[in-house]
């Protein structure tokens, strides 16, 4: 039996990494709003590694962050390590990395979703949504509960039909021993959805006693924690560090020896896995020639024996597993606490939402995470965010939120899901971002704290702080800029010291700094009425200066590039009524509705005399309607 | 995929190849005034402001001030053009070498070069087209752009599609490489050197500069060898060029220009096609000889490949021959002794002493003695031209190909700079990124895609 429990402006479906940002960012835009999860204990569950960040992800958390989401300040609360990435290249490819107690992290996500305003949440497996015309409405729970909701977003992660695979053993099941959803995989399949199926993977987790750290390789957090969030000051912490071992040809052998009851190779698996998470199977058959890999040894938390197998992920056989795991050095006696699984499930192809991840066909149904065929905490969290902002903008009558590829890494990602669509699960690569030399992890809040603040996410006293700091920062730079350095023997002496070149005519500090060999501290000497500013704020001056000539010339880039993002096409256009498109581009473009020229542009499959067409018939448009 | 953004300004030929004598440089686009200016001078001086639609007549000049061709230029201001955006119309006489020398300079100066039907799509956007004709003009546009892709292709079915195929992978190699270290810091590959990039870059430059010359080469077999006869009066030019013509029974091509009676002739020496530009054909008035003479020569120097230095045996040296030598010095020579069959009153070894010949032959045109010897010599110079490459070695390719493959050229040679100045290898990346981009546009493909694939490809990643 059915009944009524509620009305809410927005209900989120799922309670991962995806759906804590999007009901943290609708309840706190002031909208009433529910989350379910299957199992209140696995909200914001890490299901696999217990890591976020790295390249182009911790650029996502950085992005989360200065638009007003949680991610980058629950790490900061709960991280057991961090690490900066790259280091030894260049600003713009530098990235954060932290380890985290999972459970910790687990629960005060939920701790933070249960002091929330405005938001109930509710241990539920929904089957069932909602429309009215072509109209969200609500949802259904499994034991008839109707949720009434103005917007709804899925954020249901590896739960729909969720089947685990290990060696030949396999059922029903959703990650880590939870509850699958069946039944709302038919729901969107019967609004009209497309469906596919992934597979991801996870390696065994093993008891840390058992473990034997005297043969592996120790890797330390750094030395000085510096936060994931604009938010935090400092982190003073004790670091747990993770360990590094390897695989042999013994390994190898196990794996090989036992290819044939591995479920990816005996067709038992058939959803599409991710090549740069590939399993140890996988990684032991295409790379024949390598004859050891690396394995990292991971603590899952502080008061928590279990360590993750960084490397290992397989879903072989449960009894291989315990053999192969056993053949790696430091690992000889090893308890395995979790074997590896394979886990398959349904993702809706994102090439049905919108660029504010609304579906086409229905409106006030978002989808964000790992529904959408992405994988990675980062990556739902970004789309959660995104998913919450524009849902309640839309309920608010406000305009949406649409990062452009120039905007941030999650413009990236969510123009390529919903352009492009996913072929096998989806990761952010600092490679897919045209201007990653902007997109930089240091300089976020600059990038999207004024949006985070317009939308209402960003608090007063924290924006304040922020415009503080570019002022800061502009200051410096003019500052540095009209501050000229005469060549007189005393400074060319200082230069001297610096190991760099003599001046002949007067130089700025600014024209100094652009030395390779020179640095902000470095010209200090030259610098009598340099005042002390925060490190994050030099970082800023020093990058502006020294990389101008490679800034500019990306910025000019993404001039022209907005140029293209600015030519809208309606909503309504019919592309059959276009003359001259060519048949593959009419179909593509019927399919994905493209929001610009910009966008239609990076559909494979439309050409540049379909651009061209189109333009024309655009312009015939607005001239007809003109007269 | 690039799409063509309208704001700028672009360039192009507008006469069909090959139909007509006069070609049309044509410029639009909001830089189309500042452009022309900068490479007009008019015939009469000052003029402060060109009028619209009035014609002007004066010279083009490239960026060392030397004239290029005589021209009748437009201007024409917008709204009222065929674009509706500022337009230049260069009206040149000297056939298509000029046309495209003058085309090279317009785009040098900040123009882009046209996409196919361009004119049209901005004509029919900026509202200068009627609505009832939009199919119509979208039909042009397919056309165009149909019949540049199979021109292209049929451009690129040569070595050309195979070399850059090759250069691009290897390019590919070298960022997929950069990316994996910058995706994947932990994981076990190995780190790609700066001097690894740089050698391989460097190598990849060398490649692409090699491809430049085999164009460049082919442009000289399909065009012909620009070659310039000079010498006094008298000194044997018109026997000489006869005897060229006579023995080889070449087609002769009159162009009489409008302003200037140059006269190209054609001969073939082994297959290769040799442009005579005659300096004979310019009427000499008995009085200003030598000094219009030189002067006129000066024109055709720059345009010359090959200069073939006659001078007259049976005659002391002049101070105009001198006056001449001094001008060649710098280009490729070969020094014709004519007159063989009369008593020597020059010493051989003084000609030596004065011009970096590279040969010296001897003939008697009016003998037709020597004629196979300077027919060989000139083979030399070709081949020493084009650089050791053999039929197969040449290159044919579009301008709008060649303007790729260059601009990949210099952006390869900006990234080896910057590996040099210790710029962060991402920011390398960029420019090794854009010169993979830039031979993709040739061959039709610059997917960023293809570097992630080749990421998984070539190593393991998932640490």
């Amino acid at each position: 039996m059915e009944y009524n429990v509620g009305t809410y402006d927005v209900a989120v479906v799922g309670a991962g990494h995806a759906g804590c940002e999007a009901a943290l960012a609708t309840s706190r835009m002031g909208l009433k709003t529910v989350v379910f999860a299957i199992n209140l204990e696995s909200i914001a569950l890490m299901a696999c590694n217990p890591s976020i960040g790295g390249p182009g992800k911790g650029n996502l958390v950085r992005e989360i962050d200065a638009l007003g989401g949680q991610m980058a300040r629950n790490v900061d609360k709960n991280l057991i390590q961090m690490r900066m990435l790259n280091t030894k290249k260049g600003p713009a490819v530098r990235a954060l990395r932290a380890q985290l107690d999972k459970r910790a992290y687990s629960i005060s996500m939920k701790y933070t979703l249960e002091c929330q305003e405005n938001l109930d949440i509710v241990q539920e497996e929904v089957v069932r949504i909602l429309v009215e015309g072509e109209r969200v409405a609500g949802v259904v729970t499994k034991t008839g509960g109707i949720y009434k909701a103005k917007a709804v977003i899925i954020t249901t992660g590896v739960y729909l039909r969720g089947r685990v695979v290990i060696g030949d053993v396999s059922y029903s099941s959703g990650p880590s021993g939870l509850f699958p959803a069946n039944e709302l995989s038919k729901s969107l399949e019967s609004l009209g959805f497309e469906l596919g199926r992934f597979k991801t993977g996870t390696p065994p987790r093993i008891h840390r006693d058992s473990v034997d750290f005297s043969k592996m390789i120790v890797q330390p957090g750094d030395d000085v924690i510096i936060p994931f969030s604009y938010a935090t000051d400092k982190i003073d912490r004790e670091q747990i560090p993770c360990w590094l071992t390897y695989t042999n040809e013994v390994t190898h052998k196990i794996i090989t020896d036992n290819l044939y009851r591995a479920p990816l190779y005996t067709g038992e698996i058939k959803g599409t896995g991710p090549r740069y998470c590939p399993s140890v199977e996988m990684k032991v058959v295409n790379f024949k020639d390598k004859t050891s890999h690396q394995i990292f040894i991971e603590p899952e938390g502080v008061n928590n024996k279990e360590m993750y197998v960084q490397g290992l992920s397989t879903s072989l056989p449960a009894d291989v597993q315990i053999a192969m795991t056993r053949s790696i050095k430091g690992l000889e006696n090893a308890k395995i606490m979790r074997f590896g699984y394979a886990i398959e499930y349904d993702y809706v192809v994102p090439t049905q939402l919108k660029p504010t991840l609304e579906s086409k066909a229905i409106q006030g149904l978002y989808m964000a995470g790992q529904v959408n065929g992405t994988s990675g905490y980062e990556e739902a969290a970004a789309q959660g965010l995104i998913a919450g902002i524009n849902a309640a903008l839309k309920i608010k009558e406000k305009e949406p939120l649409i990062l452009s590829r120039s905007d941030a890494y999650i413009g990236v990602l969510i123009d390529d899901l919903v352009t492009k669509g996913v072929n096998e699960p989806y990761r952010v690569l600092t490679s897919r971002a045209e201007y990653r030399l902007l997109l930089r992890h240091d300089n976020a809040d600059l990038r999207l704290m004024d949006i985070g603040y317009k939308v209402g996410l960003i608090s007063d006293k924290m924006y304040k702080k922020f415009l503080e700091k570019k002022t800061m920062i502009e200051n410096e730079i003019e500052r540095l800029r009209s501050t000229k350095i005469t060549p007189t023997a005393q400074t060319n002496e200082m230069l001297s010291q610096l190991e760099t070149a003599t001046i002949n005519t007067p130089s700025s500090l600014a024209e100094l700094l652009k030395r390779p060999e020179l640095d902000y501290e470095k010209i200090k000497i030259l610098d009598d009425l340099r005042k002390p500013l925060p490190k994050e704020v030099i970082e800023q001056v020093e990058i502006a200066i020294a990389y101008e000539g490679y800034i500019k010339r990306q910025i000019a880039e993404v001039e022209q590039f907005k140029k293209m993002e600015n030519r809208k096409i309606p909503a309504d256009i019919d592309y059959d009524e276009v003359y001259g498109l060519s048949f593959e581009g009419r179909e593509k473009l019927k399919k994905v509705k493209p929001i610009s020229i910009g966008q239609a542009s990076r559909i494979s499959g439309v050409n540049p005399s379909d651009i061209t067409v189109l333009m024309i018939y655009l312009e015939t448009k607005r001239r007809k309607s003109k007269s | 995929m690039k799409i063509v953004e309208s704001s700028d300004t672009i360039a192009a030929i507008s006469t069909a190849i090959g139909e007509g004598g006069i070609g049309i440089v044509r410029i639009s686009g909001p830089k189309s005034f500042e452009i022309a200016k900068e490479i007009f001078k008019p015939r009469q001086k000052n003029i402060k402001e060109f009028e619209s639609r009035k014609l002007y007549l004066g010279n083009i000049v490239d960026f060392n001030d030397e004239i290029v061709d005589e021209v009748l230029i437009a201007f024409f201001k917008s709204p009222h053009t065929y674009t509706r955006e500022d337009m230049v119309e260069i009206n040149c006489h000297g056939g298509l070498a000029a046309q495209k020398r003058i085309l090279r300079l317009v785009l040098d100066s900040g123009a882009r070069l046209a996409e196919p039907g361009e004119f049209t799509k901005r004509a029919f956007l900026n509202g200068r087209i009627d609505l009832s004709q939009a199919e119509a003009v979208i039909d042009i546009i397919r056309a165009k752009t149909d019949k540049a892709l199979s021109l292209a292709n049929r451009q690129l079915s040569g070595g050309l599609s195979n070399k850059i195929n090759a250069i691009r992978h290897r390019l590919l190699d070298v960022l997929a490489h950069i990316a994996a270290n910058i995706d994947f810091p932990e994981d076990d590959i190995p780190e790609a050197s700066t001097d690894y990039i740089a050698k391989e870059v460097g190598d990849v430059k060398e490649a692409v500069g090699d491809l430049l010359k085999r164009i460049s080469a082919g442009r000289v077999i399909r065009e012909g060898l620009a070659t310039l006869i000079l010498g006094n009066t008298n000194v044997g030019k018109s026997s000489l060029l006869n005897a060229l013509l006579d023995e080889e029974r070449a087609i002769v091509t009159d162009i009489p220009g409008t302003t200037r009676d140059i006269i190209e002739e054609y001969i073939d020496i082994n297959g290769i096609p040799i442009k005579i530009i005659d300096t004979a054909g310019i009427r000499e008035t008995a009085d200003e000889v030598e000094r219009i003479g030189i002067q006129r020569a000066i024109k055709y120097l720059e345009e010359a490949e090959l200069v073939l230095l006659l001078i007259d045996i049976s005659r002391e040296l002049t101070q105009d021959d001198i006056n001449l030598i001094k001008l060649i010095k710098d280009k490729t020579t070969i020094v014709v002794i004519n007159k063989v069959d009369l008593p020597a009153k020059i010493d051989e070894e003084d000609v030596k002493r004065m011009i970096p010949a590279e040969r010296i032959v001897k003939i008697s045109a009016l003998k037709q003695e020597g004629i196979q010897d300077l027919k060989n010599a000139i083979y030399e110079v070709i081949t020493a031209k084009i650089g050791g490459i053999g039929d197969e070695g040449l290159i044919g390719a579009g301008e709008r190909q060649r303007q790729a493959i260059e601009a990949a050229y210099n952006f390869l040679d900006r990234a080896l700079l910057a590996i040099k100045s210790f710029v962060p290898i991402e920011m390398v990346e960029l420019d090794i990124r854009d010169a993979w981009q830039k031979l993709g546009e040739i061959t039709g493909d610059t997917v960023t895609e293809d570097i992630i694939s080749t990421i998984f490809e070539k190593f393991c990643i998932g640490k």
